[in-house]
């Protein structure tokens, strides 16, 4: 799936996040891109967002609308962010991209009381059966690209991301999954995400335990 | 920093015409003068002392609208003056030292806005300075000019500020020297300013900083010439100067930009002199840095402001970083270059991580250059891209909103 979008309309991953955002909250983007989801936030949800953001160019659309984005690299870890100080730290298809996914979903539930985390599945079916079928690294679903020209560093269907979850202390407390096509393909996605989805979101947090 | 480095020329729009009557340049300018703290109301300063009367020369460009909400500060830096943009005559070999910034249609576009640049105080192009007289003696101030600091310079922009009837300035902006002002105004004057774009700076001179500093300002003190700052009425502390300004330049490139500038290119020869003659493009060019710089600068001006400088340090004055900026209300957008070793991006990221502990609305922008920290003055497409989009933004908002 593009990183970006055609001005005006929002990713359709993008929409389903901003829904699972309760308004008048702290929101912090990562690897914030072009800002579409804070600008949206801000203006339909009367939501207080920053952001970070790695490419120049990108910061400069950002603050083309007015966004308070900060150029950095989330691989370099949140360490001048305070634990708690926002609601929600927001990772849309960005996890796949960081060097230490581990460490950045560690540091996201420390800034923020919730996270949320969009993931391409791997365990999507049309790449399962190119696989099987080519012997070769099908371009379907969230990949589309050729492994060459995608800085992609990660590959994980949802049951992995799950198995992480468990595995770390965290707790899955929502989840949505979105397929192309039409009403069949959802409910099939909603049925067997980790077959049918083309990407999950997530909405994550410390479970007690794990404290 | 550089005044004299060499303007990007923008495109000319009509070739038969002379720069000064381009569509976008603000032509010919003036430099006024703003006189106050006369005594017994001088200005008291950070030291204790009191300065006054003071003079500060400034330009504007642009028109102050209606509700008094486009007015945009710039602040210059250390070897900069009033003289931001445009020609003051027509024979005028160069613009003002920002000019590919100010104009119409420019980042500061003198259509929407109204641009103020006052040199600072301590300063030598027409701002009370070391170089001044002294009303009270008829001689010059010498080294009896109080040492002044950048809130004493800050105190000085206010008084001019208030003086133009400007209740909020749209922006205060401004690269290196300039920037630890921006930042002394966002601190200081909370409810004066919009938005604040501080540029290439830092919020504290750190031992490296003042290390250069140090070294400047000992050639010049080290110049037979300058018998203690009393040198006005004859021989001046010129080679002092110019090995001060040698070594700022320095600083103000990067290995980068020197070897692709410069590499090892020999000056007008094909081989070593085997003698201590300027030898080497870099030689050559520093030399005329340092020699064009002691016409328009004063020696004692290198040492008040380059003071000031060292003894800028925002965490020292107010307990913490964190605290320095409690009461900021503007927006900002912090600016840095990747290969900036005066002021290194880490040091802007200080400043980002002191407004980001305190809820503050920043950007931060780090522009990947090879300039150096001559970056502010030669990176101007994107600086401008930036700068023009927030400040439009801002400038709506500030239009819409009533501050409480």
């Amino acid at each position: 799936m593009s990183p970006t979008t055609s001005r005006g309309r929002l990713r359709p991953d993008l929409l389903e996040i901003a829904a699972l955002i309760e308004p008048g909250t702290r929101v912090l983007d990562l690897g914030c891109g072009e800002g579409e989801l804070m600008a949206h936030l801000e203006s339909a949800r009367g939501v207080t967002a920053r952001g970070i953001e790695v490419k120049p160019e990108r910061v400069v659309d950002c603050v083309a609308q007015g966004l308070a984005v900060c150029q950095g690299n989330i691989d370099d870890g949140l360490q001048d962010y305070e634990d708690g100080s926002f609601d929600y730290v927001v990772l849309s298809l960005i996890l796949h991209l960081v060097s230490r996914p581990g460490l950045v979903v560690q540091e996201m539930l420390r800034v923020g009381r919730r996270g949320i985390v969009s993931i391409p599945n791997f365990g999507y079916w049309r790449i399962r059966l190119g696989l099987l079928a080519r012997g070769r690294v099908p371009r379907a679903g969230c990949f589309k690209d050729p492994w060459y020209t995608t800085p992609t560093g990660h590959v994980m269907a949802l049951n992995d991301f799950r198995d992480f979850c468990g595995e770390s202390g965290i707790r899955i407390e929502q989840e949505r999954f979105v397929a192309s096509g039409g009403p069949v393909s959802r409910a099939l996605a909603w049925a067997l995400p980790n077959t049918f989805a083309q990407l999950g979101i997530y909405v994550v947090s410390r479970s007690p335990a794990g404290r | 920093m550089s005044g004299d480095e060499p303007q990007m020329q923008h495109v000319i729009g009509r070739p038969e015409l002379p720069p000064w009557e381009q569509a976008d340049s603000v032509g010919i300018v003036e430099t006024k003068s703003f006189t106050f703290a006369e005594p017994p109301n001088e200005l008291p300063l950070d030291s204790g002392a009191r300065l006054g009367p003071i003079t500060l020369a400034y330009e504007t460009y642009g028109e102050l609208d209606e509700r008094k909400r486009n007015a945009v500060l710039l602040c210059h830096a250390l070897s900069g003056d009033a003289h931001v943009a445009g020609y003051q005559s027509p024979s005028d070999r160069k613009p003002g030292w920002w000019d590919g910034m100010v104009g119409p249609g420019k980042a500061f576009d003198t259509r929407r806005y109204f641009v103020v640049c006052p040199n600072c105080i301590g300063g030598c192009r027409g701002s009370t300075g070391p170089s001044s007289v002294n009303p009270a003696t008829g001689r010059r101030y010498g080294r009896d000019f109080p040492v002044v600091t950048m809130a004493d310079m800050v105190r000085a922009q206010k008084a001019l500020i208030d003086h133009l009837g400007i209740e909020t300035l749209l922006t205060v902006v401004g690269g290196s020297l300039g920037g630890m002002q921006v930042l002394e105004w966002a601190i200081n004057y909370p409810d004066r300013i919009w938005t604040a774009i501080p540029i290439a700076t830092t919020p504290r001179l750190t031992a490296q900083g003042i290390a250069f500093n140090v070294v400047g300002r000992q050639a010049i003190l080290d110049d037979p010439n300058y018998r203690d700052g009393d040198y006005y009425e004859g021989e001046l502390p010129t080679r002092g100067l110019a090995i001060a300004r040698m070594l700022g330049h320095i600083t103000y490139l990067s290995d980068e930009s020197m070897r692709q500038k410069f590499g090892r290119q020999l000056r007008d020869k094909n081989d070593y002199s085997y003698e201590f003659d300027v030898d080497f493009e870099v030689e050559s060019y520093l030399k005329h840095q340092g020699q064009s710089f002691v016409e328009r600068f004063d020696a004692n001006s290198y040492l008040y402001i380059t003071r000031a400088m060292d003894y800028f340090d925002l965490a020292g004055k107010h307990g913490s970083l964190d605290a320095a900026f409690r009461g900021v209300r503007a927006r900002f957008l912090v600016i840095a270059f990747s290969s900036d070793w005066l002021y290194p991006p880490y040091q802007s990221k200080e400043i980002v991580s002191a407004l980001r502990a305190n809820c503050a609305h920043f950007s931060y922008y780090e522009i990947p250059s090879n300039y150096g920290h001559d970056a502010f003055l030669l990176e101007r497409a994107r600086i401008s891209r930036v700068i023009s989009d927030f400040l439009a933004l801002n400038y709506a908002r500030a239009l819409d909103e009533e501050r409480h």
